[in-house]
């Protein structure tokens, strides 16, 4: 699939910024499913400094300057990214038992590279707790291959919390979303990175979207409109595999990646700091539109 | 050393004779039997020579030196006023020379071992994929900052400055008990101990040959200086402090002054076009090398803690962007973390091909699950530490925890084991400390400096050595109390006598820092100009009141008083419904509510609290016998919120207007004729013309005819004197707004106000290329239309009043325009947020 997608941010302050830096993440990413054609990244005011460095995940990230008074800044990337369905899909029942995957990714041992270990770590959004532990565990029976039960987790996560946009903020911490089980795809990813990590799996946070409108006979996604985030986890030599709590299912070829890390903190897609006094309202649209003539292939992780 | 007989024969050994050290641990001064030690000889017998109450006298004036320079340390949640004097043990430690030597090899080791772990960490983490350093020691340690992963160190130096905190054990070996790698502190106390204690006792410091540390810091200045990745001629350096709130905020300003580098806080810097900028009264000034105080994950709120205050918006990238240097790098805090120490011996094999000369404490890593179970068996031995501690955690003492905190622990470590480390506790070696007249023995810890340059590394020849005030205190820190030794590393070569105080040739350049004032502190000036005015404006016009008060024997108040309350309740000041019809008593209560009330708005201590605050976050700007005085006003100022006498509170406010005299004097008298002072009288002038403005304005809505106010006017402007010489009569309404508005050699008049005010705005800086013109034309025209006053026409006609209040009104009018232009073009720096 071709897609043509458009991000757009915008801050309306209700007083004088003089300056204004941003970080921004809004470069889709080039995976083996994955090919970033073209994009660009804009800001009116035009930024007087922009700056782009790859992160420590990976992520394209772009510094931006805004200097010169000003009450409103849009900032709009635009891509063009062509998305393929997983080629070999993971075949849950044949991946490795979870606990095997625990042991080499425990802090100690030796067996694991080094990329995996990062993810098993409690981040600044997402702690490890016993009680996530708990939760998970009847998925993760012993000797349960790790993305079977990853799978059941999944489907146990989107029948136990409802999608809500108005129950939860960006800042909402995990565990009030695991007691009041309302809220949005962030709090899904976290809750299940939270699981997973304390269970002594490596999960990790992926920010991206999904296709806005889908076609004919398709079901619209929860989450499309905006940035979408879901969950990649580590599978030993399967590599890792990405799953959609929000959805309850395996993304493939309807899902755009465009940064991980450990938790939202990582890969926030627009971040900034102003110099100026006041408040202000942010405003986020996001399109992502099939280029006419594509191919629209039934892709197998898409059906629910 | 010259000593006459007289004294050595009063004091025979009086000195250390008594000095009892403990059983089973190392003492500094003797060996087992009580025996000195051969390299404390010269100065035992020079201070046996000087005599116990001469030691303590001349250990009086270092503390006394001490408290002259303002030399403080600030306590955390310290209901006492936050501010302690640094306590300096008279004696201090000292080091022979052959066992200095073999510190010193350690720690050049140690700091070149973690610099490299440093690059590896934040470049190719070949150490962590191969697991010669446990992954979890990085990835899981929050002081691990993703951001600053592969930014490269200016200068090829990943760590600049590095501390050593060393212990020494029963058996006389030194052992590393942490390393601070991050912003260390201390090594300005080190110094200010150093010239305190060498003050004090200047023939037995030379006698002794110590290693001195002057060249220590000039190599530090001079390396700093070689890091600036631009402007590599004439480098700007500055030292970042995150204020005066920290808890070492003196050693910043201290070590500022003494290295010759602006004090920055990250509100004085901007980044622009990824480059980093001091906002200064005539506009940005670029920055090339930033020594930081600030704890790296504070240094940036777009990149690192959003919730910092402290940083400044833009720095990684300005780091990113190869514009800036930082010292210490910012991440340098990851190889803080005490689980490193259990790992360090074979890292340094690995990359050094060395055995590790200066051992640590001995660690064991609970991410290690045999070390883990031998942690939790034998817990008493232990001394548990969290391993990626950020603030400042207490750490658990085994054999301390009852049966319940034991368990909580053991759970705690179980849940996140590789966030917990155990310690060997090993009891600390002890030195000869002073309390209460005798030598007691005291455990002690000594924090140890190492700077990196290009040609390999110095070490400070001396340390902070910090003195336990227990006996037998298990932990040694300055935030819970105890004094410092000075430390003195003996030499048996020359002694090199460079110091930095009468600074040497070569760095020598014309300073041409007095224009360079940083908005924030002009800010800053402006304001404690202006209160310091208002408290004594306050003051002035309290003490006409109570002044009528005291010795008034009746329950009716004259009519001068009634009148007198009216106008305090015009100004704000007093209740409208009770400045009539009221009894003494009552106007007792008020006024004295109004002298000592810190919650009322325009009392004494409440403009003195911001006058305090002003004062506190530029105090770097003021000399010591300033911030004296300045102590002192507050000293005075403290009145029990009880009921006091009247006469009292009029010595108090007799009192007060002289402190305020003396401070106002000290500023006046010692601050350069730069922008600093400019905006200092500024402010003061400002606030004068509109206090005399506003008792005009409400004298004469009070009193129209000028019946009863007239004289009280005269007395809060402090010119009645000059009236009664000048006119031999009771005051007329033109002669006193004569006095009071027009006469310009008045210092007290509003045209004496105008007049100082329209200089300084010709002196203020421009911005950019914006002129002040706006200041000056307001300026202009109050002058103007003040000069075009003929009182004689004005007072005799019949709307007098009304003529005169329009004139007082358009007066406050333009100096109220006037504020606002100065705020907003110079001091507007409003506070970055997050979003």
């Amino acid at each position: 699939m071709l897609y043509e997608v458009r991000h757009r941010t915008s801050y309306d302050y209700d007083h004088d910024v003089s300056l204004s830096h941003h970080l921004v993440r809004l470069t889709p990413r080039t995976l083996e499913r994955q090919r970033c054609l073209e994009r660009v990244i804009e800001s009116f005011p035009v930024p007087s400094t922009f700056g782009e460095h790859s992160d420590h995940f990976g992520n394209t990230t772009t510094f931006l300057t805004i200097e010169g008074a000003h009450r409103r800044l849009e900032i709009i990337a635009r891509s063009r990214v062509e998305v393929f369905p997983v080629a070999v899909p993971t075949i849950p029942d044949q991946t490795p038992a979870w606990e095997s995957i625990r042991d080499r990714c425990d802090a100690e041992a030796r067996g694991a590279p080094l990329e995996p270990v990062e993810f098993v770590f409690p981040s600044a959004l997402v702690p490890r707790r016993g009680q996530f532990a708990d939760y998970a565990q009847p998925s993760f029976t012993a000797g349960r291959p790790v993305l079977e039960a990853a799978l059941d987790l999944t489907a146990r996560l989107h029948t136990d919390f409802a999608f809500d946009p108005n129950a939860t903020t960006v800042v909402t911490p995990v565990l009030e979303f695991f007691k009041a089980r309302r809220g949005v795809c962030q709090d899904f990813a976290h809750l299940m990175i939270a699981c997973s990590r304390s269970l002594g799996l490596p999960a990790r946070y992926v920010s991206g979207y999904l296709e806005t409108a889908p076609a004919p006979g398709q079901p619209k996604l929860a989450g499309a409109d905006a940035s979408h985030a879901w969950v990649s986890l580590w599978c030993g030599d399967a590599g890792w595999v990405d799953l959609d709590p929000t959805n309850n299912l395996m993304p493939s070829d309807r899902h755009l990646t465009v940064a991980w890390g450990r938790d939202f903190g990582d890969v926030s897609p627009v971040r900034g700091v102003l110099v100026g006094s006041g408040s202000h309202q942010l405003r986020v649209a996001v399109d992502v539109t099939p280029v006419a003539g594509a191919n629209d292939p039934d892709s197998p992780g898409a059906s629910r | 050393m010259n000593v006459t007989s007289d004294t050595s024969q009063t004091q025979p050994r009086q000195l250390f004779g008594g000095y009892r050290p403990l059983p089973e641990v190392y003492d500094e001064m003797t060996a087992g039997t009580g025996r000195l030690r051969e390299h404390w000889m010269p100065l035992t017998g020079a201070l046996d020579h000087l005599g116990l109450a001469e030691v303590q006298s001349r250990g009086e004036t270092a503390r006394r030196f001490l408290r002259e320079n303002g030399v403080t340390y600030n306590v955390y949640g310290d209901a006492q006023g936050f501010e302690r004097t640094w306590e300096l043990d008279p004696l201090p430690l000292l080091i022979a020379p052959a066992e200095w030597a073999r510190i010193e090899a350690g720690l050049v080791q140690r700091t070149h071992l973690l610099g490299r772990i440093l690059t590896d960490v934040y470049g190719a983490q070949t150490l962590l994929h191969e697991r010669r350093l446990p992954p979890a020691l990085v990835l899981a340690n929050p002081s691990f900052l993703r951001p600053c992963r592969g930014l490269r160190p200016s200068g090829n130096l990943p760590l600049f400055l590095h501390a050593v905190d060393l212990m020494r054990s029963p058996d006389g070996q030194w052992w590393v008990m942490a390393d601070r790698t991050q912003a260390p502190s201390g090594a300005g106390y080190a110094l200010v101990n150093r010239i305190a204690l060498s003050r004090a006792f200047p023939d037995e410091f030379r006698d002794c040959h110590v290693q001195r540390l002057a060249s220590f810091f000039q190599i530090a200045r001079d390396t700093l200086r070689t890091l600036a990745p631009l402007h590599r001629d004439n480098p700007n350096v500055v030292l970042l402090t995150p204020g005066p709130y920290n808890e070492t905020y003196f050693e910043h300003a201290y070590l500022a002054r003494y290295l010759g580098l602006p004090l920055i806080e990250g509100g004085d810097l901007t980044v622009r076009d990824r480059r980093v900028f001091i906002k200064t009264l005539e506009g940005l000034r670029p920055v090339d090398v930033i020594l930081r105080r600030v704890d790296d994950s504070f240094c940036d709120p777009l990149e690192l803690r959003a919730d910092s205050h402290l940083g400044v918006p833009g720095l990684v990238e300005a780091v990113r962007a190869g514009n800036v240097a930082i010292a210490n790098p910012l991440g340098s805090g990851v190889v803080e973390t005490p689980a490193l120490l259990a790992f360090l011996p074979g890292l340094c094999r690995h990359l050094l091909g060395e055995e590790l000369k200066l051992p640590s404490v001995a660690t064991w890593w609970c991410g290690q699950p045999s070390e883990r179970k031998h942690v939790a068996a034998h817990l008493n031995q232990f001394i548990v530490k969290r391993a990626f501690s950020t603030g400042s955690s207490e750490p658990f003492f085994g054999r301390c925890l009852d049966a319940e905190r034991r368990e909580a622990l053991l759970a705690e470590i179980l849940s996140a084991p590789h966030a917990f480390v155990g310690q060997e506790q090993v009891a600390l070696s002890t030195a000869p400390a002073w309390r209460d007249g005798q030598l007691v023995p005291r455990p002690l810890v000594l924090r140890v400096y190492v700077c990196a340059t290009h040609d390999g590394f110095r070490v400070m020849p001396g340390g902070l050595t910090r003195v336990s005030p227990l006996e037998g205190g298990p932990v040694v820190s300055t935030q819970s109390g105890g004094s410092s030794k000075d430390t003195w590393v003996l030499t048996d070569g020359p002694v090199s006598t460079v110091t930095l105080l009468t600074p040497s040739a070569p760095v020598v350049r014309i300073e041409r820092r007095a224009s360079e004032v940083p908005s924030r502190v002009a800010d800053h000036l402006f304001w404690l100009g202006r209160y310091a005015e208002r408290l004594e404006d306050t003051i002035r016009l309290l003490r006409v009141a109570v002044s009528r008060l005291a010795g008034e024997s009746v329950a009716e108040p004259p009519p001068e008083l009634a009148a007198l309350l009216q106008l305090l309740a015009a100004l704000e000041l007093f209740p409208e419904h009770e400045s009539e019809r009221v009894t003494t008593a009552k106007i007792e209560k008020h006024l004295l509510l109004l002298v000592y009330q810190a919650s009322r708005k325009g009392s004494v201590r409440e403009v003195l609290n911001r006058l305090r605050h002003s004062a506190f976050v530029v105090r770097d700007r003021f000399t010591a016998d300033t911030w004296r005085i300045f102590n002192r006003l507050q000293l005075d100022a403290r009145v029990r919120p009880r009921h006091i006498p009247v006469t009292e509170a009029l010595a108090l406010l007799n009192t007060l207007v002289l402190d305020l005299a003396a401070f106002n004097g000290m500023v006046m008298e010692n601050m350069t004729r730069g922008h600093g002072w400019l905006f200092l009288d500024f402010g003061r002038r400002l606030e004068r013309a509109l206090h005399l403005i506003e008792v005009l304005r409400a004298a004469l809505r009070v009193d129209p005819a000028g019946q009863l106010l007239l004289e009280p006017v005269l007395e809060i402007a402090d010119s009645v004197m000059t009236h009664r010489r000048r006119y031999h009569e009771r005051p007329q309404l033109s002669g006193v707004l004569d006095l009071l508005l027009l006469d310009n050699t008045n210092p007290r008049s509003l045209a004496f106000q105008l007049d100082a005010l329209a200089a300084h705005a010709r002196g203020l800086p421009s911005v950019g290329r914006l002129e002040p013109a706006r200041e000056q034309g307001l300026l202009d025209e109050a002058i103007a239309r003040l000069g075009s006053v003929d009182l004689l026409a004005l007072t005799a006609s019949s709307a007098a009043p009304g003529a005169v209040a329009e004139l007082v009104q358009t007066m406050h009018d333009r100096l109220a325009e006037l504020s606002d232009a100065l705020t907003h073009r110079y001091f507007a720096h409003a506070d970055a947020r997050v979003s």
